[in-house]
């Protein structure tokens, strides 16, 4: 019966927003913030040409790189960056676990919810870098501020997670627990540890990584590790020492990937 | 077996000898690693300057207040240009994340074999080098200023999105694939058709969360000289105009929160 | 008229799925192949598109030989062949629309498909099979607004705007209610005749594939143990493919009751718009 007039019914496919006021003025805005960001950028464009035949020179050093000459620099700042990272993060996690507890809304009373809450917020919010400027002012050039940086910084990451994991745990088997009579550690031990564990170590791993990532950069203000032999390679020019770091870099990262994905799939 | 019958008594341990000793034993291993990790660092250490730190600490923090207000007025094109890094940095980012997420991918690589491990070391190396250390590259490479900075970021995303992208990839419903394939559509069709709908939202989703990522991170580039309010930041920690870095750290604090709510409510939008 | 030679399905796991399976359905045949779960029933109307290649045997659609096409030859193949299945298998964040058109992939380029550029009469067609369906009120809504049984119409619709030879259908009532089973399954018969189409449609529920099929194929273990008229279907019949278990109340012929007309619903979404 409608086969006649539906000859003529045409289709498009409808719009993502609807209203064309806001789409169009979606993309004009977009376009103009472009134009605007581009405009503003304020390019040396002759620095950069300079820079393609140093670019070239850079990656052609990757082929090979050069680990001999500095290899003393690179396995102290290695070996540095490797302490540095595993200090920091057991020291991070092992002040975060009571951080995080307080930052549980489920578990805390309200001030000590808020002071934790706080504390976490700081801590999360500055970069590692801008941590690790002021930690060298404070205590000195050296491991130990990078150390205190990322520290700082693992306290955030890892306080504010486990807070969110014991907030979504299962009620009821804490419930079950408490009703045994059991006191609050006690509690602790047996409701809250076994929901929150297996993901917490997996993140623990992956903090593990992050830290590894940022101690390679702290040095660049003075914090230690890796970051400041990097930092005098690319001073001298020396692409070929700097190509040996980071592939060194980009070596351990993808190591420590792995055997995590390994610890993991282990501890579940 | 936890459970060991004597002739008087059935005995329960929470675990058996043998995994007993094998926990124990690696706790054993993992303190021992901390302590000798521990000593190393603290042979670098000068405890003098560590004792003294929260004196210090106080000092500095008495000299920081009151912020100076009146610097703002030079921070307005430094935020700008910290927001066009990160902003930039990400929309290239996730421009060619894309395509490498698909090379990436199991079930929609070309080449398992070639393409695949190539697609890999490229999200690898891109990740594990950090932000500042691809600013530190391409400051010595194409000189300082807010290009280095934008690329920098983009290296430094293009492995995250692309990461994310193509895991969200290899979760897809093969059937809604397979459906269009059987329509007779031709591999780009079955790829527009099929694959890209499902992951859209979990693309848009990864370039908002990794934007937000990236204004933290633009706040910092200046140190080594790529642009952005890291910049100034650096500037007046080496003139010790302590008031003008509390104003700074006071504004990174400001655009932080405002991107992460920002970025929550795009994300709440989209989803 | 679609024939299986000698069909025969190893998996790589080992699991031998089909074991020689030779078959002829004619055109115009709605033909039921049922079976217990992990007969093979999936995989060989799978052979037949080749989402799921075929270890050894010949398969030939209207003396086109299948088995041996090349990725294009196979592509325009796959046209003449429309695919129902279980799940609905709709492109979920897609329009029904899209998902109606996306059966005509097989024969636009890529830059119309890529900008919604179907041929006008592409659209008409959709329009059509929608409103056939009942349907042709909710073009726009996502696919993941709809109820199970209305997205089955549109994985219908899909099949059908190939302009198919032949119906692969895939347990289409497996995820539905008795219902809506039954209508899905209706219309699907009634579509087949409408359009002399034949089909091999998969199915769990006997006394469906009786009421709505003109011959029941039954597969035990990746071979064909019946193949006959709807009412052979005996107790010893059932038990030879099933194994052994009380029969009688299931083919106990059942009254068709009266059920939802679907012709009804087009004329009704027509009045509400
Ligand atoms: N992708 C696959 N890989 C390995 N074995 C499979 C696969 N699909 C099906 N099989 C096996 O093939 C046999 C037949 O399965 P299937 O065709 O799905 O049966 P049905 O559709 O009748 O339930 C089963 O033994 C199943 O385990
Ligand atoms: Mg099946």
């Amino acid at each position: 019966m409608n086969t006649a007039n539906m000859k003529s019914r045409t289709w498009k496919k409808p719009p993502f927003i609807e209203s064309p006021m806001l789409r169009w003025g979606l993309v004009v805005g977009g376009a103009f913030y472009l134009a605007l960001a581009f405009g503003t950028m304020d390019v040396n464009w002759g620095r950069v040409a300079d820079g393609i035949p140093r670019g070239q020179r850079f990656v052609s050093a990757f082929f090979p790189p050069d680990f001999v000459s500095r290899a003393g620099d690179i396995f102290d700042g290695i070996l540095e960056s490797l302490w540095i990272t595993i200090i920091s993060t057991v020291a991070g996690i092992a002040i975060s676990i009571p951080v995080g507890l307080g930052a549980a809304r489920n578990l805390s009373p309200r001030p000590v919810y808020l002071a934790s809450r706080a504390i976490l917020a700081i801590s999360r919010t500055f970069p590692e870098i801008i941590i690790a400027l002021f930690a060298v002012k404070l205590f000195g050039f050296g491991p130990f501020a990078g150390f205190i940086a990322l520290s700082v910084g693992t306290v955030g990451f890892y306080g504010k997670l486990l807070a969110e994991d014991i907030e979504d745990m299962d009620p009821s088997q804490a419930e079950a627990v408490r009703a045994t009579g059991a006191g609050w550690f006690q509690w602790l031990n047996y409701a809250v540890q076994p929901q929150v564990m297996p993901r917490m170590i997996g993140l623990g791993m992956y903090r593990l990584d992050i830290n590894f990532r940022e101690s390679a950069v702290v040095g660049i203000v003075g914090g230690g590790g890796i970051g400041a032999t990097l930092l005098t390679s690319f001073d001298r020019y020396e692409f070929d020492s700097a190509a040996a770091i980071l592939l060194v870099i980009i070596g351990i990262v993808m190591a420590v990937e792995y055997s995590s994905s390994y610890i993991r799939k282990w501890v579940q | 077996m936890p459970v060991t019958e004597t002739a008087s008594d059935k005995l329960w341990k929470r675990r058996d000898r043998k995994t007993q000793l094998t926990v124990w034993g690696v706790q054993f291993v993992c303190l021992m690693i901390f302590v000798y990790c521990w000593s190393l660092v603290s042979e670098k250490t000068i405890w003098e300057f560590v004792y003294d730190a929260p004196r210090q600490a106080g000092d500095m923090a008495s000299r920081m207040v009151p912020p100076a207000w009146d610097y703002m007025d030079k921070l307005w094109l430094a935020i700008w240009d910290t927001i066009n890094i990160a902003t930039l940095g990400t929309l290239m980012a996730v421009v060619m994340a894309f395509p490498i997420a698909f090379l990436a991918a199991r079930n929609t690589t070309p080449s398992v074999v070639f393409v695949r491990p190539i697609a890999l070391f490229i999200i690898v190396s891109s990740r594990s080098i950090n932000s500042l250390l691809w600013a530190l590259m391409l400051v010595t490479i194409i000189g300082p200023g807010v290009m280095a900075g934008v690329l920098a970021i983009g290296f430094r995303s293009i492995g995250f999105c692309a990461k994310l992208l193509y895991e969200a990839i290899e979760e897809i419903d093969t059937t809604q694939v397979e459906a269009v394939t059987a329509t007779g559509a031709s591999g780009p069709q079955i790829l527009h058709y099929g694959i890209v709908p499902q992951i859209l939202p979990a693309f848009a989703g990864i370039s908002v969360f990794r934007w937000d990522i990236n204004i933290r991170e633009s706040t910092v580039l200046g140190l080594v000289g790529a642009g952005g309010i890291g910049l100034q930041l650096n500037a007046s920690i080496n003139n010790v105009a302590w008031t003008q870095v509390s104003l700074i750290l006071l504004v990174i604090l400001g655009t932080v929160i405002v991107s992460e709510w920002v970025s929550a409510k795009v994300r709440h939008a989209i989803i | 008229m679609l024939r299986l030679v000698d069909l025969v399905k190893q998996y790589k796991t080992g699991d031998t799925a089909l074991k020689g399976v030779n078959l002829e359905v004619p055109d115009g045949q709605v033909m039921a192949l049922i079976g217990p779960s992990g007969a093979g029933k999936s995989t060989l109307i799978r052979c037949v598109n080749r989402l799921v290649e075929p270890t050894s045997g010949k398969i030939s659609l209207n003396d086109m030989e299948l088995t041996s096409l090349s990725q294009g030859q196979l592509r325009r193949a796959r046209r003449r062949m429309g695919m129902i299945f279980q799940e609905y298998a709709l492109v979920e964040r897609l329009t029904v629309m899209e998902n109606v058109l996306s059966g005509r992939l097989g024969y636009v380029p890529f830059w119309r498909s890529y900008f919604r550029k179907f041929p006008q009469s592409d659209i008409d067609e959709a329009f059509r099979l929608l409103a056939r369906v009942g349907l042709d009120h909710m073009v726009d809504k996502r696919a993941d607004e709809l109820s199970g049984g209305q997205r089955q119409r549109v994985g219908i619709c899909r099949a059908l705007i190939q302009q198919p030879e032949l119906l692969l259908v895939d347990e289409p009532t497996a995820s539905l209610d008795p219902k809506t089973s039954r209508q899905i399954m209706r219309l699907i018969k009634e579509l087949c005749e409408e359009r002399k189409l034949s089909a091999i449609i998969n199915i769990h529920d006997v006394l469906l594939a009786q009421m709505f099929a003109e011959r029941i194929v039954g597969l035990q273990l990746g071979e064909i143990v019946y193949d006959g008229p709807p009412d052979g279907l005996t107790p010893d019949v059932l038990t030879q493919i099933y194994g052994e278990e009380d029969w009688e109340a299931t083919i106990e012929k059942v009254d068709e009751d009266e059920e939802e007309d679907l012709d009804a619903a087009p004329k009704r979404a027509a009045g509400s718009e």
